[in-house]
């Protein structure tokens, strides 16, 4: 490079620093803070408020030995995933337990892969894709039921030696979700049979498997008997709401986005989704280490995990751009699980 | 049939083979996929695949090419604006193909033309710097010689610069084309099914399908090589083939170098 | 199950059913990003070591292969296609077909991303060679330099810029190449990326930074090149 290429290379340099300078002194974005933290009021734990009693009496004690045990916990590839494992791993070191953190394995094959392999030693795993994607059960067989399916899982997991520790209150199920506008134009449907007659018209985006997948879109339409006219593979659901590129979109229950109430989300009415509640899956020799103590810390945490606190703590990772530690520490603080 | 869900880690060398033999049967024959629902794999589905994964990254690589080339031809026959030229087009490399598909995506939308979109800017860095690098390398005596004769700029850049800068030139498109072919892989999560599909659904296509597209995309790349490498040969004039076996100059990874001139 | 956005505002829920502000709504945000620049700061050395390390190693790697192919010639045809087909393996695949090998983490991200500087930097190592003059080799000789006295105080010097070049495209590439390591448990920008795609604002400073880092690298190595390269600073351009 030459000297004067050097120069008009360290200027560009410059300007683009002084740039964003200026942006940050002159930018006047209105950026979220953290909601003020809950009042004094004996509403329930679903609005995010609990009474002051049970909040200190749910404060993390350290356990006895934890000081000694080690164990990795590791999460799935997505928003709920990294805070639930964030979750887990503060509560775990607020017992003294001393915790390697390897979020983002990837997708569930992966995740389940390196579990039963001894790569990481716990992930929280929802019941029903460990039935149906790590033990091949089809999907019509997994029991509707919250509770049994939980039981199956957790007999299929024992098969591989694998812990699954108590079920979360919240599943994470798949809905279909569509924009305010698309609802108005097709007549406010609240269920997803009310499309039956106008899916032929419509364009459906879901991740590129759901097509193939009996608990996503292959399901739909088998069950309620219709097809969409177009499957629009991607990842990112809510910008193709949005501009357009899609009519209805396979979502998450417990979504951030949802909660910008720009979207509907239908109904199962015909129930094709089997149940997805998290259960902490845990090799048999970590759970061990971890003992009933450190069990007892882990299904305690969850005991606050609702449909709606869910959705809160996504939406701030996902809208308001919050780090995952900061949301996981909050939603510990808020119940007094840490101080 | 179904091999998913096989340890690899007693005997990894026996299972890649396995899994190996296993994709190349993936290729050819139908099956119920590792989820048991719908039927994968098949000539069918990896030929519409790979059709589609071609479509995307040929219309790309000649839109790049279609921009990149009168630019380096222009700029490097006149000798300006080398900084942008190379430095600024070299260190685009360095701009990941995700981040490119993933603005692309958030600001034009999903799809084929956006995703071909997104590729063009990706293949564009390789094929503007080695133009413009290939131009500069044409010895200037050579050049000053033909404007002594009276050759315009114009005939001078066909007759003499192009000919010679040929291999640097498609040296950068050969290269482009081996990075379109392998970043078309992500298009599924922008709205197109192409040859990464398989990757991305594992949980249906299974190892076997996942590895299937791996070798079909590098079966793909190998014959797009091939077909430029047939291209650059054709382009050639006859004379040149029998001294570019002696300069040897030609065939690196150019950046332009200032040599040092000897007496 | 009612999926209506939560109505009561205040405690822990939050009402977003108004938010116009910039990060709620993807957009790029400056004055936001510049306050938040912190989260970028860890995966960013994270990039810079899984940049750096392969490119020495496979800069050592190939510039020895170029070594010996220089003097083997014969080998230089077998080895050229054996990094070009490293080369082809799609990158994407390559760190998920290393994973049941070498398991997650660093090393498996560092092994492949050695493996795609290799054919840059042999390719520029064995025609940086090629290209050194005849005659000055003849004068070396006649002055009865050994060959490995030609090599060192001779060939390499005179095949420096070229070899050089190769490294900074290796470098530009790599940086590029490094975003995908997430895939194999090794961090990096790449992660940054990917965990919010929709956030243009994050993948437009996600994308400068990894420009500025190829163009500071870039530098650098030119710098370097320079210092070794004393004679050729008597040309100007």
């Amino acid at each position: 490079m030459t000297r004067s290429s050097f120069r008009i290379l360290f200027a560009m340099l410059a300007i683009l620093v002084l740039g964003v300078f200026i942006a940050a002194c002159g930018d006047d974005d209105k950026s979220s803070d953290t909601p003020t933290p809950a009042a004094q009021s004996t509403a329930p734990a679903k609005s995010g408020d609990i009474p002051a009693d049970e909040k200190t009496a749910n404060k993390i004690a350290p356990v006895d030995g934890a000081a000694g045990v080690s164990l990795s916990v590791g999460s799935k590839n997505f928003t709920e995933q990294y805070i639930l494992g964030e979750i887990y791993i503060q509560a775990l070191e607020a017992a003294g337990y001393k915790v390697k953190k390897d979020l983002d394995l990837g997708p569930e094959r992966v995740a389940h892969a390196a579990l039963v392999k001894g790569v990481v030693d716990a992930y929280p795993e929802y019941t029903g894709t460990a039935l149906t994607s790590a033990f091949k059960v089809k999907v019509e067989d997994v029991p509707k039921d919250p509770q049994q399916a939980y039981e199956e899982a957790k007999a299929a997991y024992a098969k591989v030696g694998i812990t699954a520790l108590a079920p979360t209150p919240f599943e994470n199920t798949y809905r279909l979700g569509i924009t305010k506008a698309t609802a108005e134009k097709l007549g406010n449907p609240t269920k997803i049979s009310d499309l039956a007659d106008k899916a032929s018209t419509l364009t459906i985006n879901g991740f590129p498997a759901c097509r193939q997948r009996i608990d996503c879109l292959l399901g739909v339409q088998r069950t309620y008997g219709f097809e969409f006219k177009k499957f629009l593979p991607g990842e990112q659901k809510y910008q193709v709401l949005d501009n357009g590129d899609t009519d209805v979109a396979f979502v998450f229950t417990t979504d951030g986005p949802l909660s910008s109430g720009k979207y509907v989300v239908l109904e199962d009415d015909k129930d094709v989704f089997p149940p997805y509640n998290i259960t902490f899956a845990v090799r048999d020799e970590a759970a061990k280490k971890l003992g009933p103590e450190g069990q007892k810390v882990i299904t305690d945490v969850q005991k606050y995990m609702t449909p709606e606190i869910m959705q809160e703590l996504n939406a701030r990772v996902d809208l308001d751009k919050q780090e995952r530690d900061k949301v996981a520490a909050d939603y510990l603080q808020q119940f007094g699980f840490t101080s | 049939m179904a091999a998913g869900g096989r340890d690899m880690t007693t005997a990894p060398i026996a299972g890649i083979l396995d899994t190996f033999g296993g994709a190349v049967e993936f290729i050819f024959e139908r099956r119920p996929s590792d989820a048991g629902t719908v039927d994968v794999g098949g000539l069918g589905e990896i030929g519409h695949l790979a059709g589609n994964h071609f479509a995307v990254s040929f219309l790309a690589i000649v839109v790049s090419i279609a921009v990149s080339v009168p630019i380096g031809l222009w700029l490097g026959h006149l000798g300006k604006a080398e900084l942008l030229a190379v430095g600024v087009a070299n260190v685009g490399r360095a701009v990941p193909a995700l981040a490119i598909i993933g603005f692309c995506v958030a600001f034009l939308g999903t799809g084929f033309r956006n995703i071909a979109f997104a590729l063009t800017l990706l293949a564009i860095p390789p094929i503007l710097t080695n133009t413009y690098v290939g131009m500069r390398q044409v010895d200037p005596e050579l050049v000053d010689a033909a404007r002594g004769q009276g050759l315009s700029g114009f005939q001078i850049v066909r007759q003499v610069e192009w000919p010679l800068a040929l291999p640097t030139i498609f040296g950068g498109i050969r290269i482009s084309v081996v990075t379109v072919l392998a970043t078309a892989i992500i298009a599924p999560v922008a709205g197109l099914d192409t040859l990464g599909t398989p990757i991305f659904s594992e949980e249906i296509y299974g190892d076997e399908g996942v590895l299937a597209a791996a070798i079909a995309v590098a079966f793909l790349t190998l014959g797009t090589d091939a077909i430029f490498a047939a291209l650059q040969r054709i382009a050639t004039p006859k004379g040149l083939k029998v001294a570019a076996r002696d300069n040897r100059r030609r065939r690196s990874w150019p950046i332009p170098i200032r040599r040092v001139q000897h007496p | 199950m009612s999926q209506a956005p939560i109505a009561q505002s205040g405690g822990f829920l939050r009402n977003r059913s108004g938010d116009t502000g910039c990060p709620s709504n993807d957009g790029i945000c400056l004055g936001w990003m510049v306050d938040h620049l912190d989260r970028y700061w860890d995966p960013f050395l994270e990039h810079v070591v899984l940049t750096l390390i392969p490119l020495a190693i496979g800069f050592a790697i190939a510039l020895s292969m170029g070594l010996i192919a220089h003097r083997q010639k014969w080998l230089i045809t077998p080895l050229t296609g054996l990094t070009s087909a490293i080369y082809t393996i799609p990158s994407i695949s390559s760190f998920l077909l290393l994973l049941p090998i070498t398991g997650r983490g660093n090393d498996t991200a560092i092994i492949a991303l050695t493996a795609y500087t290799l054919v840059i930097i042999f390719r520029n190592v064995i025609t940086g060679l090629a290209g050194v003059p005849q005659h000055a080799v003849d004068a070396a000789r006649g002055m009865g330099l050994t060959g490995t006295q030609l090599l060192f105080r001779v060939e390499l010097p005179l095949a420096l810029p070229e070899i050089i070049a190769g490294l900074r495209i290796a470098a530009a590439t790599t940086v590029g190449l490094a975003a995908f390591a997430y895939l194999a448990g090794a961090g990096g920008l790449g992660a940054n990326i990917d965990s919010d795609i929709d956030f243009r604002g994050n993948v437009l400073v996600c994308g400068i930074i990894l420009t500025l880092l190829a163009a500071t690298l870039d530098a650098i190595v030119l710098f370097v090149q320079r210092l070794l390269t004393p004679w050729r600073r008597a040309v100007v351009t």
